[in-house]
């Protein structure tokens, strides 16, 4: 049960969604974007947070679409990880929304929500930041078409009001090579230990980290070590620990040290594969 | 574009009936199945997503009803357990696999696997079977009998 009342929008439209948002906001009420809503209905809850309004987006036609169109492929906000998984038409992006949650899960949580989300690890996030994927975001201020990269920094830096639309990922990446590797400290589903997506583009390998430190992210120098084929894996694999933007995650779960051991042998083991000519 | 303040009334298609309901914005779907419906199959356990005792369909795929709103159920349809009548497939097949011990977590079990059946006619890979069955915890761990159900609905090819 959710012990206190709030308002339930349900927009039609991307202009309805944003002025609601906005009429609250100088209202001094607050409101929060709804789309599968399983983290806003936890946290609501258990009382992390106390919206006085909330609105679903999940009826405009705009957040809807999961489609290739010409150069990109469209992915609606309120598309879910399990229409994604079941479309297959970004295979990496498969891969990572299925190892989000658990089946059933999958068929609420959006990617949006996903993306948006404030548990730490947004997973979903790791196959956009390496394939130049662009993100657009509707607002206020109207609507506006960003690196998704650009815009990502640890959590999507939204404006006051804003809400994602679309992700729009250029096709070579869905036939590009790739791999996704999720570790895990027990159970198959659970939060990362060390979760990583790759990418090949010109023969370079791109790749983003999720749960090795307190937040997803793409790193050009770590990129750069493991691209330089004329060290050995364990050097490379070494080297790109050593670069981690921030020290290695710990909780009360599983320390620093351990996901930074478990990095070093996962990144190994791509690198081999990689060389051995098996990814 | 709809806004709900208070209680409103609301209509939902649940095992196949209108029902029209008074409810909260805020209340969710599992609350109102047990406590206006009396439909007491959905049962409340984790209450965060993690077990599936609350498991229902929703359109066909399965959904945590601890974590939907009953607003948002407007223009679904809802299947809970009782909608399944009592001789459906997957309640047969449960009974001849024995599988269950305390029946906590039964009726998500048998919510999941009446979704994983419709949305998979014929048998899928065991992969999947496993992933689909993976999203509910058992724990008096009948997860063999569970499984041998959900090979007794194929192999009888039961509808």
């Amino acid at each position: 049960m959710i012990p206190f009342d709030f308002i339930y929008y349900r927009p039609d439209s991307l202009n309805e969604a944003a002025e609601v948002c906005q009429s609250l906001y100088v209202k001094g009420k607050s409101a929060v974007y709804y789309s599968g809503g399983s983290e806003v209905i936890t946290m609501c809850r258990a009382g992390n947070i106390r919206p006085d309004a909330v609105i679903d987006i999940k009826h405009i036609p705009e957040c809807m679409p999961l489609s290739v169109d010409g150069q990109h492929l469209n992915i609606g906000s309120v598309c879910t990880l399990n229409q994604i998984k079941e479309s297959n038409l970004f295979p990496l992006l498969r891969l990572a929304c299925g190892r989000i949650a658990d089946h059933t899960n999958q068929c609420r949580i959006t990617l949006g929500g996903n993306l948006c989300g404030s548990i730490i690890y947004r997973e979903a996030s790791l196959p956009l930041l390496i394939s130049d994927a662009q993100v657009t975001l509707f607002g206020p201020e109207g609507k506006r078409t960003v690196s998704f990269q650009s815009v990502f920094q640890g959590r999507i830096q939204l404006k006051q009001g804003e809400f994602i639309v679309q992700v729009h990922i250029p096709t070579w990446a869905l036939s590009a090579r790739y791999a996704h590797i999720k570790k895990t400290a027990h159970e198959k589903i659970d939060y990362p230990l060390v979760s990583l997506a790759a990418i090949w583009k010109d023969g370079n390998l791109r790749i983003a980290f999720s749960g090795i430190c307190s937040y997803p992210f793409r790193s050009g120098e770590i990129e750069s070590v493991l691209n330089d084929r004329t060290k050995p894996c364990k050097e490379r694999a070494g080297q790109a620990v050593d670069l981690l933007p921030e020290p290695a995650y710990s909780d009360a779960k599983d320390s620093g040290e351990y996901r930074a051991f478990v990095l070093k042998n996962t990144l190994q083991a791509l690198l081999e594969e990689w060389e051995n000519g098996k990814i | 574009m709809v806004r709900y303040e208070n209680k409103v009334v609301i209509s939902l298609d649940i095992n196949g009936e209108t029902q029209t309901l008074a409810v909260r914005p805020a209340d969710l779907l599992l609350d109102v199945l047990r406590e206006q419906l009396g439909l007491t199959a959905a049962k409340p356990g984790c209450l965060n997503g993690d077990c599936g005792a609350c498991t229902v369909m929703v359109d066909g795929w399965p959904a945590k009803s601890c974590l939907m709103l009953a607003v948002e159920a407007e223009g679904r349809s809802i299947l809970t357990v009782e909608g399944l009548g009592g001789t459906a497939a997957v309640q047969k097949a449960f009974v001849e696999a024995n599988a269950f011990q305390c029946g906590y977590c039964t009726s998500g079990f048998l919510m999941v696997c009446h979704a994983l059946k419709t949305q998979h006619p014929s048998m899928p890979e065991e992969c999947v079977v496993e992933e689909w069955l993976q999203s509910n915890l058992c724990r008096c761990t009948s997860y063999r009998e569970i499984r041998k159900a959900v090979q007794i609905i194929y192999q009888q090819n039961m509808p």
